[in-house]
This record gives C-alpha cells, sequence and structure tokens, in this order.
C-alpha cells in the first residue's frame, strides 16, 4: 500500500487536482492547482512550500561518527562543523557514484544523513567496530521545504535565527510550539530553507507554519515545479541524470563525481589524508585524466530553434515541463560528443535548456554545439552553447 | 557642445529599446527624457506606502520575444509572470472562469453551450494560423509601396508571395480580421453571450470602435498578435508591473552604453538645411547629434518637434488627418482584500489574470454608444487585473491592487470637462464593480484616475490615444504614421521616429523601437547582426 506523509492530512486538503505521484513508497502531489508553473513563479518571485519527507533519513551518531564518515563519503565531513551542512557523496572502490545526498551535522558526533534511495546497509554493514551507530529514522522525521525569496523574512518571523543562517547552515527553534531543526538547503537553486521536524509533531508544526505563510504569497508546490526548480538549478536527479554504481549493469550507467560536475567537493583533496572509499580512482582519475564526461548546461539557440519549426510550418514550442529523455549532442562537424538527459524551457531564462553531458574537452563556456530531437518525426539537431551549471544561479541564493 | 551620435527624444519603452539597439550598435547615444522616470505609458508607482499602482499600462503580451533575446533582457531582471486563470463574471453570478486545464475550460463552456466546446478550438486555432501568417510583418519596416527602388519592389514582391503562400481560409480570416466586426466574427463561431463578450472585449481595447463597428476585427487581431513563452495570444503581468519591465530595458540599455537623462524635456530638433543637427532643450540647453529619434507620437514628432514649414505639406495634412480620439481610462484601486465574487466568494485563485467586465457584446456596444454621442457610458467595460494575487511584492499582506482598464470615456465630453468628470466617472466605475462584486466599495483604500486628459497631459500621448495613434486600417502598416512615411525615416535627414504612432503600432511591444534602429544602422551602414 502507498503510505501517505505526515503532512499529508493538510497537502490533500489542498490538492485541487487530484493528481498525485508516488515518490519512494510515498503519495506526492504533481502540483496543487491547474498550473505547475504558476507554482514554479511562486518559488522565483515569492515563496513555495514542499512536503519532501519521503526522502531517506539516516541518522548516525557515536563518538566515531565523523571519523566513520570521513572514510564513507567522498567530501571531507571534517569540513562541516556541528550547525552546517554539506551536500555530498558516496563513491564505490572504482571511483564511480552510489549516491548523492545532505548531511546535516546536528550536534557534535550526531549527523542525519538524508538520500533518494535506500543505503541503510552501505553505511550499516561498514561500522565495523567503530563506536557508530546507523539508525534508519525516515518515517520518525517529517520535512518541508519552504523556498524563495521570501522564505528568509518569512521563516525568521518563526524561527529568529532563520534571519543570519549561512548558505548550508542548521539551527533549531520551535513552530507551533513544536521542536524543528531548520536548514538553509533545498532542491530549487533559489534562497530556501527546509523544516525537519518529529512525525508526531508535523501537524501542528504545518498549521503554525501556514498560518504564517498564508496570504503572502506563498503557493504549495508539487512535484511538477521542482522537477523544473533543479534543473535550472543544476541540481542531479538519481535515476535521471545518472544512477547508482551498485545496481549498474554495465560502465555506461555509472559515473564519476568528477563526470557530474563535482569537483569542487575535492578542492582540499590534496592535503587531506584521509582514507575513502574510492579515493585511489578518485586520485587516478585526476591526475591522468579519464573522465569520460562532463557535466555542463546547454542553451538551445532560439534563432535556430525558431527556423527548424517555422521551416515546418510550427508555432516554435516552449514548454517549461521538463523532458527527461536522453536527447544527442553533436559537435560542429556533427560528431556525437554526448547526451542531454533532462531538457525543458526555462521561464526565467526565456530559453530551452539541458543538462547534458559532453566530451571533457568540450566544457568550456560557449562552446557551439547541437542539440538533437525530433520535429514532425524527424531528427533536426538546433545549436545550442555551453553554459557554466547553475544555469539560474540568483544572488540571494546565498547571500 | 555636447555631442552624441544618436540622441532618442522620449524614455516610452519605445525610445529605450531604440536607444539599446543603437549602443548594442556602436553608436554613442542618450535617451532624453522629460520626466523623473523612464517608462512613459508603461510605469509602476507606489502611490500609497506599500502599493504599487500600474499607473498607466499594466500587462505584456505583444512584446517581440527577438528584443528579449537581443538586449538579453533576462539578464537584467526580465520576469513575465504567468497569469494562472482568466475569469468572466456575468450577470447575476453567472461566470466563466478559466484555468491552464485547457480541458477544464472546455467544459466550462459547455456549460454555458454545447456547441461552443470546440468551436472554441477552431476560433483559438483559426486565430493562431493569421496571427502566424501575421507576426512576421511585425518586426520589418513595412515596403515602400510608392517608391521604384528595386531594393522595395522585392520587399514587396515577397510580401505578395507570402499572402500567396497562405491557405485559403487563413487567408480569408485575416480579411475577415483585418475589414470586419469582431462581432460578426465571434459569431460565427459561438453561441454563448458571455463568452462572444469576453472574446470580443479585446476588440474595442483602446479605439474608439464598439464591437459591432467595422475595422474592430482588427484592434481584436491585433491583441491576438502576442504572446507568452511561446503561447500565442496569451498575457503576463511583469513582474513589478509593466514599469518592473521598463526599469529592466532601461537597465539593458545601461549595460549597453547608452545614457539617460531624466527631466530633460526636448524642446525642438535642431536642423541645417533638412537635416537635423541636434536637440534644444526646455532649458535652452543644446545637444548636437547625427542622428535624432523621436519616440513621441506622430503629431509631436511632426508638428511640434520640428517647424511644419521645412516638411512637405501633404505630410503635413496627413498627420493633421491621424485620427486620436483617446476613449479609454485608467481607474486603479488599492483594496483592503479581495473582492466577493457572489457564487464564488472572494477566492484568491479566480483573481490571478484578468478579470473582464464585458459580459455580452450588447453590453460592450451599449457602453460604445456612449463615446459616440461624446458621453462616458453609464456601465462601462472594465479590464480588471489584481496583479498582487501574481506578484505579491505589489501590495501588503492580505491588501491589493487592482488596475482597472475603463471604456469607453473620450477624450472630448460634449458636456463638462473632463476636470470635472473626473471622480464622477470613476464613481461609475466603482458603481459597475460594485452589481458585478457586492461590497466592493468597502475594500476601497484609494483611488486613483487616469482620464484620456490626464494621459495626454502626463505622456504627451495625443488625446490621451493610449496607441500614439489609433488602430484604423489606413493608419496602419505602409500608413502608419502617414502614407510613405512609413519606415521610421522623415523628409528631414538624420530625423528618424520609433514611437508607437509608427509601424506596427502601439502596446510595450517594442517594434518600432527595434525595427527603427535597424533602418538607422542600415542608414549608416552598419546592420544590426
Ligand atoms: C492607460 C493605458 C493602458 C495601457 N495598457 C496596456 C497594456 O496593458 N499592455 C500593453 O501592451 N499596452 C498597453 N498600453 C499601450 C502602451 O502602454 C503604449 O502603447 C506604449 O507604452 C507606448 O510606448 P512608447 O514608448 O511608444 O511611448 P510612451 O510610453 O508614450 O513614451 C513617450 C515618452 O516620451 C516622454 N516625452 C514626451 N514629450 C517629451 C519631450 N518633449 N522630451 C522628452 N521626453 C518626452 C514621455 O514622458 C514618455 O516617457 C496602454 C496605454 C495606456 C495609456
Amino acid at each position: 500500500m502507498i503510505r501517505t506523509t505526515p503532512f499529508h492530512p493538510r497537502t490533500s486538503a489542498l490538492n485541487e487536482t487530484g493528481l498525485w505521484q508516488h515518490w519512494s513508497g510515498h503519495l506526492a502531489a504533481s502540483r496543487y492547482q491547474s498550473s505547475d508553473k504558476l507554482e514554479y513563479f511562486a518559488v522565483r518571485n515569492a515563496a513555495g512550500i514542499f512536503d519532501t519527507s519521503p526522502l531517506y533519513k539516516y541518522r548516525i551518531a557515536g563518538r566515531d561518527a565523523e571519523r566513520f564518515l570521513s572514510g564513507m563519503l567522498a567530501r571531507d565531513i571534517r569540513q562541516c562543523p556541528p550547525g552546517h551542512a554539506h551536500y555530498t557523496t558516496w563513491l564505490d572502490e572504482r571511483g564511480f557514484v552510489l549516491e548523492d545526498g545532505v548531511i546535516q551535522h546536528r550536534s557534535v558526533g550526531e549527523y542525519l544523513l538524508t538520500s533518494a534511495e535506500p543505503n541503510f546497509a552501505w553505511f550499516a554493514d561498514r561500522v565495523g567496530r567503530m563506536a557508530v551507530s546507523v539508525e534508519e529514522v525516515s518515517l520518525g522525521i517529517g520535512a518541508l521545504a519552504v523556498q524563495g525569496p521570501r522564505s528568509r523574512d518569512l521563516l525568521a518571523r518563526l524561527v529568529p535565527d532563520t534571519a543570519a543562517l549561512p548558505f548550508f547552515g542548521i539551527t533549531t527553534g520551535s513552530i507551533g510550539g513544536r521542536p524543528v531543526t531548520v536548514s538553509r538547503t533545498g532542491y530549487t537553486g533559489d534562497l530556501g530553507y527546509e523544516v525537519w521536524v518529529e512525525t508526531p509533531d508535523a501537524l501542528a508544526v504545518w498549521d503554525a507554519l501556514w498560518d504564517a505563510l498564508d496570504g503572502r504569497g506563498v503557493l504549495p508546490y508539487g512535484m511538477a515545479a521542482l522537477y523544473m526548480l533543479r534543473i535550472e538549478a543544476g541540481l542531479m536527479l538519481l535515476g535521471v541524470d545518472f544512477d547508482s554504481s551498485r545496481f549498474a549493469f554495465n560502465d555506461a550507467h555509472r559515473s564519476t563525481p568528477l563526470e557530474l560536475g563535482w569537483r569542487w567537493m575535492f578542492k582540499g583533496l590534496a592535503e587531506d589524508d584521509r582514507p575513502f572509499i574510492g579515493r585511489r580512482a578518485l586520485e587516478r582519475e585526476i591526475a591522468e585524466r579519464t573522465s569520460r564526461w562532463n557535466m555542463v548546461g546547454l542553451v538551445v539557440d532560439w534563432q535556430d530553434y525558431d527556423r527548424v519549426y517555422s521551416a515546418a510550418g510550427l508555432i516554435p514550442p516552449k514548454d517549461h515541463r521538463p523532458i527527461h529523455e536522453d536527447w544527442m549532442v553533436y559537435d560542429d562537424e556533427r560528431r556525437r560528443v554526448g547526451y542531454a538527459a533532462s531538457t525543458m524551457y526555462s521561464p526565467v531564462l526565456q530559453r530551452h535548456v539541458a543538462l547534458a553531458r559532453v566530451r571533457p574537452d568540450l566544457g568550456r563556456p560557449g562552446t557551439r554545439l547541437f542539440l538533437e530531437f525530433t520535429v514532425d518525426h524527424h531528427y533536426e539537431q538546433v545549436a545550442a552553447h555551453v553554459a557554466r551549471l547553475p544555469l539560474y544561479n540568483p544572488q540571494r541564493k546565498t547571500a | 557642445m555636447d555631442r552624441y551620435d544618436a540622441i532618442i527624444i522620449g524614455g516610452g519603452h519605445n525610445g529605450l529599446v531604440n536607444g539599446a539597439y543603437l549602443a548594442r550598435g556602436g553608436l554613442k547615444t542618450l535617451i532624453l527624457e522629460r520626466r523623473h522616470l523612464v517608462g512613459g505609458a508603461a510605469i509602476t508607482e507606489e502611490l500609497r506606502p506599500g502599493f504599487s499602482f500600474t499607473t498607466f499600462s499594466y500587462a505584456l503580451s505583444l512584446l517581440r520575444p527577438q528584443i528579449i533575446h537581443e538586449l538579453e533582457l533576462p539578464r537584467h531582471g526580465f520576469l513575465p509572470l504567468l497569469m494562472s486563470t482568466r475569469f468572466a463574471p456575468g450577470a447575476d453570478g453567472d461566470h466563466l472562469l478559466f484555468t491552464r486545464d485547457h480541458d477544464e475550460n472546455l467544459r466550462e463552456i459547455i456549460r454555458h453551450s454545447p456547441h461552443d466546446a470546440d468551436a472554441y478550438e477552431q476560433y483559438g486555432h483559426d486565430l493562431d494560423r493569421v496571427c502566424q501568417a501575421i507576426k512576421p510583418l511585425l518586426d520589418m519596416a513595412p515596403p515602400d509601396i510608392f517608391s521604384d527602388d528595386p531594393e522595395e519592389l522585392v520587399a514587396l514582391a515577397s510580401l505578395g508571395s507570402r499572402l500567396r503562400s497562405l491557405d485559403r481560409r487563413t487567408l480569408h480570416n485575416a480579411v475577415r480580421l483585418l475589414t470586419g466586426s469582431a462581432a460578426d466574427f465571434v459569431d460565427d463561431y459561438f453561441d454563448s453571450e458571455l463568452l462572444k463578450g469576453w472574446l470580443a472585449s479585446s476588440s474595442i481595447i483602446g479605439s474608439k470602435v464598439g464591437p459591432r463597428s467595422q475595422g474592430s476585427g482588427l484592434v481584436l487581431l491585433f491583441h491576438s498578435l502576442g504572446e507568452h513563452d511561446g503561447e500565442f495570444g496569451t498575457w503576463a503581468f511583469h513582474k513589478g508591473g509593466n514599469g518592473g519591465f521598463t526599469q529592466v530595458l532601461a537597465r539593458a540599455a545601461q549595460a549597453f552604453g547608452a545614457e539617460i537623462r531624466l527631466e530633460a524635456p526636448v524642446e525642438r530638433v535642431l536642423t541645417r538645411d533638412g537635416e537635423a543637427t541636434g536637440v534644444a532643450l526646455a532649458d535652452g540647453t543644446e545637444i548636437a547629434a547625427d542622428v535624432v529619434v523621436s519616440a513621441l507620437d506622430p503629431r509631436r514628432t511632426f508638428l511640434e518637434l520640428v517647424d511644419p514649414r521645412e516638411l512637405p505639406d501633404d505630410l503635413v495634412e496627413d498627420i493633421r488627418r491621424l485620427k486620436f480620439q483617446g476613449v479609454s481610462s485608467k481607474v486603479n484601486f488599492a483594496l483592503d482584500g479581495l473582492p466577493a465574487h457572489p457564487e464564488l466568494g472572494a477566492r484568491a485563485d479566480i483573481y490571478r489574470g484578468f478579470v473582464n467586465i464585458g459580459p455580452s457584446i450588447d453590453y460592450l456596444e451599449r457602453a460604445y454608444d456612449a463615446a459616440k454621442y461624446g458621453r462616458y457610458s453609464e456601465e462601462p467595460y472594465i479590464d480588471c487585473a489584481i496583479q498582487s494575487t501574481i506578484d505579491p511584492d505589489m501590495a501588503p499582506p492580505g491588501r491589493h491592487v487592482l488596475s482597472c482598464f475603463v471604456q469607453y470615456t473620450p477624450y472630448r465630453l460634449r458636456e463638462g470637462d473632463w476636470d470635472i468628470e473626473r471622480e464622477p466617472m470613476a464613481d461609475r466605475v466603482q458603481a459597475t464593480l460594485e452589481r458585478f462584486f457586492p461590497g466592493f466599495g468597502d475594500l476601497v483604500l484609494q483611488r486613483e484616475v487616469q482620464t484620456p486628459l490626464d494621459i495626454e497631459r502626463t505622456l504627451g500621448l495625443s488625446e490621451g490615444n493610449i496607441f500614439a495613434g489609433e488602430f484604423l486600417a489606413p493608419q496602419m502598416f505602409f500608413f502608419r504614421p502617414a502614407p510613405g512615411w512609413s519606415q521610421y525615416r522623415t523628409p528631414l535627414a538624420g530625423y528618424y521616429q520609433c514611437g508607437s504612432g509608427t509601424h506596427p503600432g502601439g502596446c510595450v511591444m517594442g517594434a518600432p523601437g527595434r525595427n527603427a534602429a535597424h533602418q538607422i544602422l542600415k542608414d549608416r551602414g552598419t546592420p544590426i547582426g
């Protein structure tokens, strides 16, 4: 049976469409009213609220928690003091990505790791003799994302510390008289926060939060809007932009963190002596430059796009709904040099954009490439240029 | 004396677009604006703390998409916000409410008339085809049909072959729209009076025509030529209103190197031997330039900024004959809450887009009758927009701003004048809103009224015509603003025109500004890439 989240009694009352999808075994609203794009704009222009409870959540704690995690996670967790969070990844020995997730350092020696798929065994089975407990707390914690330019001011009225919280900082407070943790994290690439609550407190927190948000331009947003936001934000989606190496049948379905554009996670690698799973492979990949791909943004040339449709007598579509299909990418000599797995028309950028993997030597911003899709059941190749990720990166996100 | 390659007179959106393109084309460019802010008819003003009013123009659709890209507007904050509903209240609580779910809308139509559902699809398709055929004409200077220049003949021929390539039905629909009445056109598709009134409402905007007047079809077609994110005929609210949009344009123009000077009214264009040499400001300052562009309306461009004696007689006569006849007013409200509809209540979602007070063709036509005899309508047509439901930054929490575009309010009143009739007219508007939303009056915190006279005084749009020259067939395309002068040039070398009085016309469209810049750069031998 499909589960519902702790906020379901409230979200289901708001969902006017009856449209739900399944996410990690839970019902998740696809959109709350007739327009996913309206919900998207609420996040980009005011604020939106999103029930992100279906994430997997693990409490990792104990005297050796930091030591344990610094061997398990590829990004150096020792650089994440209490009160901070990291976007991180964990690898297999060949240096391929198993998954990504956000880890919160809640108090000394106590962490909360979130991930899209189950990872309990991967972590618990590697504890060995260290003083660490790994606890599955997925159902015990509900989470709400409050994202958008107004999110800070609105949340700070309830949790004052939010006002000064740095990007990827975490703090605690209370909403509706119930304890909450607030992290400055999210999946939208905008200014935004996530509120973490104990499941029994969920409805009380929702009600107090909703009272503070309602009538202030805030809309609940569903999965459809989320998928738009995350593409502009350059945030990868498991199962779309990459797969877990753990269950891949061949290397074509595997990616290294460098191939996914996460080189920034390893800035201090040379200075840190931490042994972690995948380290040697990662070092070899860096030294020998064996990455197969470069994850980039593509921005489609609007004139060329209009040209192919107009030539076919069609009105060039500008559909904001993301397409999660492999579209081939070509170079100037029309050789295949990569593929895009997430494509959409971006309302804030006013362009068709894509998250694409291209040959590593073609990753320089401005490089001219071609994206292939069908028009009238024929393949067409349309000019595009490489752009840095995130495609949309407002100052307020980190300011 | 200061010296520029190009001076633009008027910092409305067309002046800004033109200046941005000229600067982008490498010209040292100066934009001179009379008022304390740029934007012209597209401005947003905080008339009450926390409440942003779109004083005049209020929604965006016709803006040519090329401009967004070529001027890199998204980098400067371009943000057209989707309107997710459209609402047409009828008599006695009846209504049509459209959402973004097309099938839901068809069901809503069927509630009024089973016949009209697929008719609505046919109507939309037919209109899209005509728009698709016509849109390319918006982005070029109309060919000069009076010229023997081979280049013009080629342009004319290619126009002819474009028309010939259209299928019969599309061409016929185009002619029906360009020459006929909107009432006849929508009658061919629909039964529902409410739906017909709604659709025909865009046939009267800014124009002294009723839906049954021949020529209203053209106005309807013009208002369908826009798009939002590729959806033809769809409108958006820009972040911060249309004034938010012109601020974006100003930043873009400056980023390309254009200079903007505020509170710098131009008195006249300086000329020598039939050539423009610069401008003189009201305070006597003279600034020299090779190119002078008027972004004002044709009366100002030809009869005020230059001495008409320097121009050919027939041109002067044509400009004098140009019809302006403004009939539109704005009444803007600050509201204490959302109005309540008798059936649907004060639901926010019904107000996330235009609310159309024009429940039948009869209603619109009756409103027009008054204008024929120099009176304002007892029960006016009103295009309402509560923009704060889409952009909450425009009003404090729980409060709202309501923009009302009102017709008919003829510039020339038979009795009284607008300084006397301003508030009584706004009372009619408020009474009409009260009828559709009982209790409306109790919500009003503040009211701002802009009559055609105010529009003329504040912006310099002659007779308050919102398009700087009416949308009448003899004032369009080859003939806008005057036969032989539709290519943005004037008889004075170096003196150009780029306001809404030039092709294609008014609305926040930018096409006149852009097309004129092309012409100017082409004449200087440095066409835009
Ligand atoms: C009430 C109203 C509502 C409208 N609603 C819409 C709408 O919702 N959507 C839409 O697309 N269109 C709308 N329109 C039409 C549209 O706003 C106009 O067609 C368009 O903005 C005109 O732009 P422009 O640059 O050609 O001229 P203007 O905006 O008129 O700009 C002319 C500028 O020149 C300045 N100026 C005048 N004289 C001088 C001088 N001597 N020296 C220096 N500067 C001078 C003026 O101050 C002004 O800033 C509306 C218009 C009005 C009046």
